[in-house]
C-alpha cells in the first residue's frame, strides 16, 4: 500500500468510527454533521474528477448540486400531494423512493453538465472558469423566479424519503447509506482515474496538444470527464436535499460552487481523499468556530490564502510529500 | 408600449451598460495586463459603497463621498495587490480564483463585522435628484443621467489615457510583452500595483455611484461581478472596447428584456403565467446572449 493509500485508508475509517461514536455516545446531531460532511465530499469527489485530473476550473458545479436538489425536491413535493408532475402526453407521478429520485437527479445533472459542457469546452483557461461561472448564475435566477416550486422561498419536504430495506429517519442510518455511496463514488473515481480514459485526461490537461497529436479528441474527453463530474455533484445535491429536507435556490448560487472548490484544496487537488478531507475539516471549522465566532469565514478565508500561496498540496499533499 | 416608455427602458439599459463597462474595464485590464483573474474585484465595488455609504452619513457630501469611495477602494486595491495578488501572477488560475475567493470570503465578514448586517442608505444629493425633461418629452431621473455622463465621461477617459499617455503605452506594452518592458528599465511590479489600483479605484467608484440608487450591503459586489464576467466574455478579455460594447449589450438585454419578454409571451397564454415564465426567461437572457456569442466567436466580439 502506498502512504497516500494509507492515509485514504486511516480517513475513511476515521470517517465511519466518529459516526459510530455518536451514535454510542448518543449524539445525533453530530452524526448529521458527519451525513453533511460526507455529502459535501460526494460532491467534491465529483468535482474533483473535473478539475483535479481534468484540469477544468469549474465555478459553476453549483447548476449541478442545485438541480440534483430540486429533482428530489419536486419530485417529493409531487408524491406528498398526490399531485402527478404531468399527465400528458404520458402520466408521470411524484415519488418518495430514493434510488428513482438519485437516478432522476444523475440523469437531470447530466444532461445539464452535456449541454454547458458542450458550450462553455470550446473554450479553455479564464473563458472556461467565467463562462462556467455564469451557466451556474443562470440557474439561479431561473430558480429565483421559477415560482412554481417555491420561487426564492424553496421547497419543504415534510418526510425524508424512503430506502428500501432501511429507515432513512434514524440518523445513523441515513449516515450508513450516505457513506456507503460516498465509498461507491470514491471507488469509481478511483477506477477511472486508473483507467485509459483518466489518463488520457491527465495527459489532456498536461499537453492538449500531445494528447491531440496520437488521435484522442480533448473536447470529447472534457466532456465526458464533465459530464460524469456534475452527474456524481448532482447526486451530491439529491442526498443534501434530502438531509435537509428542504431545497432552495441558496443551492445554485455561486458561493456552492465555490465552497465545494474549497474543500478540494483544503484536501489537496487530484488526490483521491482530498475533498473527503477538505470537506470533514470545512464542517469541523464551521460547527466549532461558527459556534465561536461569528465571523469565522475571516478565518477560513485566512486558512485558505494560507494553503494556496504556502502549501499547494493541500492537507493530503501536506500528508504524503511531494507535488502533483 | 409607447415610444416614451421604450426611450426610458433605452435610457435604463444604457445607465447599467455603463456601469457594467466601470467594473468591467477593471477586470479586463488586470486581465489583460497580469494575467490575472481577480474574483475579488466585487469587493472592491462593495468597498467603494460602504465608504461612500459612511463619508456621506458623516459629513453629508455626495462629492466627498465619492471620493471617499475612489481612495478607499485604490487603497484597498493597492494593499491586496502587494500582499497577496502579487504573489499570484505566475500561478496557475485555480490558484489565483481560490486566493481570490478567499480574499471574498474575508473582506464580506470584514465589512459585515464592521458596518453588521442591516443594509446602509446613499442619498442622491438634491442637485442631482428629481427627473428632468429630454427632448421629445420625456421625463427621466437627473440622477441616471448624470450617471450615463460619468460612465461615458470615464469610457472617454480610459481611451485616452490607454491611447495617448506613457502609462497607457506602458500597460499596452506590458500587456504584449512584459520581460521586454521590463528589460527596458519600467519598474514592472510597480507598474502592476498602479494598473491593479486603478481598476480597483474605478470599481469603488461605481459601487459609490450605483449605492445611491441601491442598498449598500454586504454581497452586494457579487452579482455585478458575475455580469461584468458576462460583460468581459461577450467583449473578449483584455479588450477595453470589447468591454464597453459588451457592456451596452448586456445592459440592454438585462433591462429591455425584463419588459418586453413578459409583455411578448402575454400574447400566447394567460397574463399571469406569461408574467412568471417572461420573468424567469428574461432573467436568463443575458447568459442566452454569451452563449450565442460563443457558438460563433469562442474569444468573444473583440477577443
Amino acid at each position: 500500500m502506498t502512504r497516500e493509500g494509507v492515509i485514504n485508508a486511516v480517513v475513511l475509517a476515521g470517517f465511519a468510527g466518529f459516526a459510530l461514536f455518536a451514535y454510542v455516545a448518543n449524539e445525533p446531531f453530530l452524526i448529521t454533521l458527519a451525513t453533511r460532511a460526507a455529502i459535501f465530499a460526494i460532491a467534491g469527489v465529483g468535482l474533483n474528477l473535473a478539475l483535479g485530473v481534468g484540469g477544468l476550473v469549474s465555478l459553476g458545479h453549483a447548476a449541478f448540486f442545485g438541480i440534483g436538489g430540486y429533482a428530489m425536491g419536486v419530485l417529493a413535493s409531487h408524491a406528498q400531494t398526490f399531485d402527478p408532475i404531468f399527465e400528458v402526453p404520458f402520466l408521470i407521478e411524484g415519488t418518495k423512493s430514493m434510488p428513482v429520485i438519485w437516478l432522476v437527479a444523475i440523469v437531470a445533472s447530466g444532461l445539464a453538465a452535456l449541454a454547458i459542457g458542450a458550450l462553455s469546452l470550446r473554450t479553455t483557461g479564464v473563458y472556461f472558469i467565467m463562462i462556467s461561472l455564469a451557466f451556474g448564475q443562470m440557474f439561479y435566477f431561473f430558480a429565483i423566479s421559477w415560482p412554481a416550486y417555491g420561487g426564492e422561498d424553496g421547497l419543504s419536504i415534510y418526510v425524508r424519503n424512503g430506502f428500501p430495506g432501511l429507515n432513512t429517519l434514524d440518523p445513523i442510518q441515513f449516515f450508513a447509506l450516505v457513506f456507503a455511496v460516498l465509498l461507491a463514488v470514491l471507488w469509481l473515481s478511483h477506477l477511472l482515474a486508473r483507467s485509459n480514459f483518466g489518463l488520457a485526461l491527465n495527459a489532456a490537461r498536461q499537453s492538449p496538444e500531445r494528447v491531440e497529436t496520437v488521435g484522442i479528441s480533448v473536447y470529447r474527453l472534457r466532456l465526458v470527464a464533465f459530464v460524469i463530474s456534475g452527474m456524481i455533484t448532482g447526486l451530491a445535491g439529491a442526498l443534501f436535499a434530502d438531509l435537509n429536507r428542504f431545497v432552495s435556490p441558496v443551492m445554485f448560487s455561486w458561493q456552492t460552487s465555490g465552497e465545494i472548490m474549497v474543500f478540494i484544496i483544503i484536501g489537496g487537488v487530484a488526490r483521491l481523499c482530498g475533498p473527503v478531507v477538505g470537506a470533514a475539516l470545512f464542517i469541523a471549522m464551521e460547527h466549532l468556530l461558527g459556534g465561536l465566532w461569528d465571523f469565522w469565514h475571516i478565518l477560513l478565508g485566512l486558512l485558505l490564502l494560507g494553503i494556496v500561496i504556502f502549501a499547494r498540496g493541500g492537507i493530503v499533499g501536506a500528508l504524503v510529500g511531494g507535488r502533483r | 408600449m409607447t415610444a416614451i416608455l421604450l426611450a426610458e427602458q433605452v435610457l435604463n439599459g444604457l445607465q447599467l451598460g455603463l456601469m457594467l463597462f466601470v467594473m468591467a474595464s477593471g477586470l479586463t485590464l488586470v486581465f489583460g495586463v497580469m494575467g490575472l483573474i481577480n474574483l475579488a474585484h466585487g469587493s472592491l465595488y462593495m468597498t467603494g459603497a460602504f465608504a461612500a455609504a459612511a463619508v456621506a452619513g458623516a459629513t453629508g457630501s455626495f462629492l466627498l463621498a465619492m471620493v471617499a469611495a475612489l481612495a478607499a477602494a485604490a487603497a484597498a486595491g493597492a494593499l491586496i495587490e502587494v500582499t497577496v495578488i502579487r504573489r499570484l501572477y505566475k500561478r496557475d488560475h485555480l490558484d489565483q480564483v481560490l486566493a481570490t475567493f478567499a480574499l471574498i470570503l474575508i473582506f464580506s465578514e470584514g465589512v459585515r463585522w464592521i458596518f453588521g448586517s442591516f443594509p446602509l442608505y446613499l442619498d442622491i444629493p438634491v442637485w442631482l435628484s428629481g427627473p428632468v425633461t429630454l427632448p421629445g418629452g420625456i421625463e427621466y431621473s437627473r440622477y441616471r443621467l448624470a450617471l450615463i455622463a460619468v460612465g461615458l465621461a470615464i469610457a472617454g477617459g480610459l481611451f485616452w489615457m490607454i491611447g495617448h499617455t506613457r502609462l497607457g503605452i506602458r500597460i499596452r506594452a506590458g500587456a504584449d510583452d512584459r520581460e521586454m518592458i521590463a528589460a527596458l528599465g519600467v519598474d514592472i511590479s510597480k507598474l502592476y500595483t498602479a494598473v491593479f489600483a486603478l481598476g480597483a479605484a474605478l470599481a469603488g467608484l461605481a459601487g459609490g455611484l450605483v449605492g445611491a440608487i441601491q442598498s449598500v450591503q454586504v454581497g452586494m459586489g457579487e452579482p455585478v461581478l458575475i455580469l461584468a464576467f458576462v460583460v468581459i466574455v461577450i467583449g473578449g478579455i483584455g479588450s477595453i472596447k470589447g468591454a464597453l460594447v459588451g457592456a451596452i449589450l448586456v445592459g440592454l438585454t438585462d433591462t429591455l428584456g425584463g419588459i418586453f419578454l413578459p409583455t411578448a409571451l402575454a400574447a400566447l397564454t394567460d397574463a399571469a403565467s406569461a408574467n412568471s415564465i417572461g420573468s424567469a426567461m428574461a432573467s436568463m437572457a443575458i447568459y442566452v446572449l454569451m452563449a450565442g456569442v460563443l457558438i460563433f466567436r469562442p474569444k468573444g466580439l473583440f477577443g
